[in-house]
C-alpha cells in the first residue's frame, strides 16, 4: 500500500505537472516538449537504459480529452519520445493501460480505455516499434489517478500508461 | 447459500367464506397508490425450539411489504385484539376498527426432525374472510429469512395479483480501499442486503456479475490474468473458470440468454469493441456487430429473440435492438444526452437504462419501441440497473462524489416511487438482481 501511494504520488506530480502548470516545476517541467516531462526530478542520475529512466525522463503517460481518443501534439510529442526510447532498448516489452474518467458508465470506460491504449499503440508501431512488443489493456474508469471529481482530476484521470518490463512476460 | 433446501408446501383446509365485500386487491400501476395499511401480530412459536424464530419472521415479513411502498404496517401499539392461537377465529371487527385492511397471522414450530415449519394466514378485514388458503412451509432453521421471505411473498401475490421478489438474492461487487486502488470482491446477499456472503478474493478486480436465469451461475469481468476477461462461476462450490475467446482479447459486458448455455458480451480486438455470442456447451463463438464504434452492455430479450445494446456509432452512446443473429440494428433512444447499460425487463415491456444528461447521471426506462422514456432517479452518479424478478423494482448503483466518494446499492420502483438504499456492510455496486427462487 505504502509503495503504492508513493508511486502514485509520483505520477500524480507528473500528471500535474503535464497539463495544469508547467512552471511549478522549472523550466523543464511538463509533458510539452520532444525533450519528455521529468516532473522536476532528477534524472541525471538515471541509467537512460531502465524503466525508471523512461517513467521519469521520456514521460510514460499521455492525457485525453473527455470522451476521446485522439492524440494531441502534446501526447504525440511524448510518444515521439517513447517509440525512440523502446526502440533504442529492444529488450524491453510495454503493457500499455488505457483509462477514463468517472464521467461515463462502467462498459462504455472499459471500451474507451480500450481505443485509448490502442490509439497509442498504433502510434508507437507508426514510429517504427514492433507491435509484438506492446499489448494493450484498458482499465476503464477502475484506477483513477486523482481521487476527486473535478475536471482538475478528470483530466489526469483521461490518460494511457505505457508499462516498461524486461523480456516477452505478459505479452503475447 | 450452501444449506439444502427443500420446501414442502401443504394446503391446510381450506374453507371458502361467501363475501359481497370488494376484494383486498393493490393495483400497482395506479398512480395515486396509497399504501395498504396491514397488521401482523408476532407469529405464534407452537413448540419452545421456535421461541428464537417466530417474532423474527413475521418482523421479515412486515418488513418486506413495507419495503415495496405498497403496504403500511400498523402499530403493534394500536392491536385492540390479541392472536392467542393460530387456530383461534379472528375478531374482524377489532382489526377494523384500527384500519387494518389485511392481516396476516402466523406460526412456526420446529418438528420432530429438527425442521422448522412455517405456516401463515391472510384475511381480508373488511370482507371478513380469509383470502386463499392457509399455506405451510418447511426447511432448515438456517433458512428462516427465507420462509419468512416466502410468506411476504404469498401475500404480496395475493393482494396484488404479481409474483413478488422477495426471495431471491443479488449478486453484485463489495468494494473497499481508497477510490484510487478500490480492492473489489463479488459477493452474493438476499434481495434486502442481509446474509452477505463473498464468492471471490480481492487480489484482482472483478466488475458488474450478471446471474444465470436460475441463478444458479455468475458471469462477471475478472482481472486475474492482468487483463480484462469473462468469467464463468459457479455459485454452489465457487468453481470459476475464464470463457474460451482467442487469444490476446479483452471481454467485459458479459449477460446470459433467457437459455442458461448462450451467452454475449463485448470483446474488444485491435481497441475496437463489438458484441459477440458464444454458446457455453459447444464453444461457438459468432460475431453480432461489426462496426468501427464501441459496441457494449448487451441484453437478451425474454424471449431470447432480440438484444438490446448501447452503440456510439451515430456519434454519441444511444441505444439499439437487433436481432439475437446479429444483423442491422434500429436504434431506439433519439433523446438529449448519452444512453447506456440498457436492460430489458423480464415482463418484455421495458428497457431500463442509464441516461447522462446536463452533468447528472439517470436511471430510466423506455418502451421497447423507445417511446415514453421516463427517469427515475438523478445524481451525481446512478448507473448500472437491473430488475427485479417481477419487472415492478430496479436496483441500481449510486457513486456518491469527491475523493472519498464511494458507491452504495439502491432500488426504486418502475415509477420513480419508493427510493431505497439497500444498506451492506461495505461500499457496494453492480447488482444484478436473480431469479425468485424455488
Amino acid at each position: 500500500m505504502n509503495t503504492f501511494k508513493k508511486a502514485a504520488l509520483v505520477m500524480a506530480l507528473l500528471g500535474a505537472a503535464a497539463c495544469t502548470n508547467p512552471d511549478r516545476f522549472g523550466e523543464n517541467g511538463g509533458a510539452n516538449g520532444p525533450g519528455g516531462a521529468n516532473g522536476g526530478i532528477d534524472t541525471s542520475r538515471l541509467d537512460p537504459a531502465t524503466p525508471e529512466y523512461f517513467n521519469e525522463a521520456v514521460g510514460n503517460t499521455v492525457n485525453f480529452a473527455v470522451d476521446q481518443s485522439t492524440l494531441s501534439p502534446t501526447a504525440q510529442a511524448v510518444l515521439d519520445s517513447q517509440a525512440q526510447w523502446l526502440m533504442a532498448n529492444p529488450t524491453y516489452v510495454a503493457i500499455i493501460e488505457g483509462h477514463a474518467d468517472e464521467q461515463g458508465t462502467r462498459e462504455y470506460n472499459l471500451a474507451l480505455g480500450a481505443r485509448r491504449s490502442a490509439a497509442v499503440r498504433d502510434y508507437l508501431v507508426s514510429q517504427g516499434v514492433a507491435g509484438s512488443r506492446l499489448r494493450t489493456l484498458t482499465y476503464g474508469k477502475e484506477r483513477p489517478l486523482a481521487a476527486c471529481s473535478t475536471e482538475a482530476c478528470y483530466a489526469q484521470n483521461r490518460r494511457a500508461v505505457t508499462i516498461i518490463s524486461a523480456g516477452s512476460a505478459g505479452v503475447s | 447459500m450452501r444449506f439444502i433446501l427443500a420446501f414442502i408446501l401443504a394446503l391446510f383446509i381450506f374453507i371458502p367464506a361467501v363475501s359481497a365485500a370488494e376484494p383486498l386487491r393493490i393495483v400497482i400501476d395506479n398512480p395515486n397508490i396509497e399504501p395498504m395499511p396491514f397488521a401482523t401480530p408476532a407469529f405464534q412459536a407452537e413448540t419452545p425450539a421456535a421461541n428464537d424464530y417466530a417474532a423474527r419472521i413475521s418482523r421479515v415479513v412486515a418488513d418486506d411489504l413495507v419495503g415495496t411502498g405498497l403496504f403500511r404496517e400498523i402499530s403493534q401499539d394500536a392491536y385492540i385484539s390479541t392472536v392467542s392461537s393460530f387456530a383461534s377465529p379472528i375478531q374482524y371487527a377489532d382489526w377494523r376498527a384500527i384500519n387494518a385492511q389485511a392481516l396476516i397471522t402466523g406460526a412456526v414450530s420446529v418438528d420432530a426432525g429438527g425442521r422448522l415449519v412455517v405456516k401463515f394466514r391472510l384475511y381480508d378485514v373488511f370482507s371478513g374472510a380469509e383470502m386463499g388458503e392457509g399455506l405451510q412451509f418447511v426447511g432448515s432453521t438456517d433458512a428462516w429469512r427465507r420462509m419468512a421471505h416466502k410468506v411476504a411473498d404469498a401475500v404480496y401475490e395475493r393482494i396484488t395479483g404479481e409474483s413478488g421478489y422477495f426471495d431471491s438474492r443479488v449478486v453484485f461487487v463489495s468494494e473497499t480501499g481508497p477510490k484510487d486502488n478500490r480492492a473489489k470482491r463479488l459477493a452474493i446477499m438476499d434481495y434486502d442486503g442481509a446474509n452477505i456472503q463473498y464468492l471471490t478474493d480481492s487480489s484482482s478486480i472483478v466488475l458488474a456479475p450478471r446471474f444465470s436465469p436460475t441463478g444458479d451461475r455468475v458471469l462477471y469481468t475478472g482481472y486475474e490474468t492482468g487483463f480484462p476477461q469473462v468469467y464463468l462461476l459457479d455459485v454452489a462450490n465457487v468453481g470459476r473458470r475464464a470463457l474460451q475467446l482467442p487469444e490476446g482479447t479483452m471481454s467485459f459486458a458479459p449477460r446470459f440468454a433467457p437459455d442458461g448455455q448462450t451467452v454475449v458480451f463485448s470483446l474488444t480486438t485491435g481497441g475496437n469493441t463489438d458484441i459477440y455470442r458464444l454458446n457455453l456447451n459447444s464453444g461457438a463463438l459468432a460475431r453480432l456487430t461489426n462496426s468501427p464504434a464501441i459496441e457494449t452492455a448487451p441484453s437478451f430479450s425474454p424471449d431470447g429473440s432480440q438484444i438490446v445494446f448501447e452503440s456510439d456509432r451515430s456519434g454519441t452512446q444511444q441505444l439499439y435492438i437487433m436481432s439475437a443473429n446479429g444483423g442491422e440494428p434500429r436504434r431506439i433512444s433519439f433523446g438529449t444526452g448519452r444512453y447506456g447499460t440498457p436492460v430489458w425487463s423480464p415482463r418484455g415491456d421495458l428497457i431500463a437504462f442509464t441516461k447522462q444528461a446536463g452533468g447528472r447521471f439517470h436511471i430510466g426506462v423506455m418502451n421497447v419501441d423507445g417511446n415514453r422514456e421516463r427517469l427515475l432517479t438523478a445524481s451525481f452518479l446512478d448507473e448500472g440497473p437491473t430488475w427485479s424478478p417481477n419487472g415492478r423494482v430496479i436496483k441500481f448503483t449510486r457513486e456518491t462524489q469527491g475523493a472519498g466518494g464511494a458507491p452504495s446499492l439502491y432500488s426504486v420502483d418502475i415509477s420513480g416511487r419508493n427510493l431505497r438504499r439497500i444498506r451492506t456492510d461495505n461500499a457496494a455496486s453492480d447488482p444484478s438482481w436473480g431469479p425468485l427462487q424455488p
